[in-house]
């Protein structure tokens, strides 16, 4: 038997963080999976919808299943856009004020865009009244 | 980097100037470049749907600047960064869930495959879109 009286806490203490590391990870790893399928159909999409025209990308988003893809892209894009930032400003960034200052400019910039680019999604589809 | 604002007492990662460079380092700043890249490269998605749903005035304008000269240098830039960051995302999820590819050898030749695959895809991309929006 070892006589090592150390708490756990007190072994753990200096070594790093032990926060929330583990889901952070496994959720950008989820997000990228969803973006593995997404990103090649959003470039196709893009470059095939971006060549009709204003009514012919209209068409193509007004179509339910690229509606559908489409928010789902932007979403899991944004998800993973907001995870990746947020451990660059993690990283990089030890002034206290500005650190937390920029992880909420980076949550309010990923939610906003969401928000306005899915409501222009919807937008077009109910427009298209189809 | 300013470091002496550095305030923890623990040792810090090694700085760039002191690493001899090689591809897997390469890979791995670049999907942080790339990643901050594609950051930007999706606010010039997101200004391009939010005009589509504005309306043909909105769209026209941003379509011009995105024929531009400017506009599609950035997206060939932004599609460029996309497809590496791509390329290395997948393997990232190969390390993590398989483990394969951590052979140094394979490790150095899948970086320099990375970079190459970014590069020759974005190309023939563009060649066969001619026109990125």
């Amino acid at each position: 038997m070892s006589t090592n009286y150390e708490t756990p806490t007190a072994a753990a203490r200096g070594l790093g963080s032990a926060k929330s590391g583990t889901a952070h990870h496994i959720r950008q790893r989820v997000s990228a999976i969803a973006l593995v399928f997404l990103v090649p159909w959003f470039l196709y999409g893009l470059i095939t919808a971006s060549r009709a025209g204003f009514a012919g990308a209209t068409a193509w988003m007004a179509q339910p299943w690229n509606a559908i893809l489409l928010i789902l892209a932007l979403g899991a894009a944004f998800y993973h856009m907001r995870l990746g930032m947020q451990v660059i400003v993690e990283d990089y960034i030890q002034k206290a004020g500005m650190k937390q200052g920029l992880l909420i400019l980076n949550t309010f910039v990923c939610v906003g865009l969401f928000a306005a680019t899915a409501l222009s999604v919807l937008k077009i589809w109910i427009s298209a009244g189809a | 980097m300013a470091g002496s604002e550095w305030s923890d007492p623990r040792p810090m990662s090694p700085h760039l100037q002191i690493w001899k460079w090689h591809w897997t380092m390469a890979a791995s700043i670049f999907h942080r470049v790339t990643g901050v890249g594609n950051y930007l490269g999706a606010l010039l998605i997101s200004v391009w749907v939010v005009s589509l749903a504005a309306g043909p005035q909105a769209y026209g304008v941003v379509q011009t600047v995105m024929l531009s000269a400017v506009g599609q240098i950035l997206l060939f830039f932004w599609l460029t960064s996309l497809l590496f960051h791509f390329a290395n995302g997948i393997r990232h999820m190969l390390w993590d869930g398989p483990k394969a590819g951590f052979d140094p050898k394979v490790a150095s030749a899948w970086s320099i495959f990375n970079f190459a695959f970014a590069i020759v895809a974005a190309a023939t991309i563009w060649s066969l879109a001619t026109n990125l929006i």
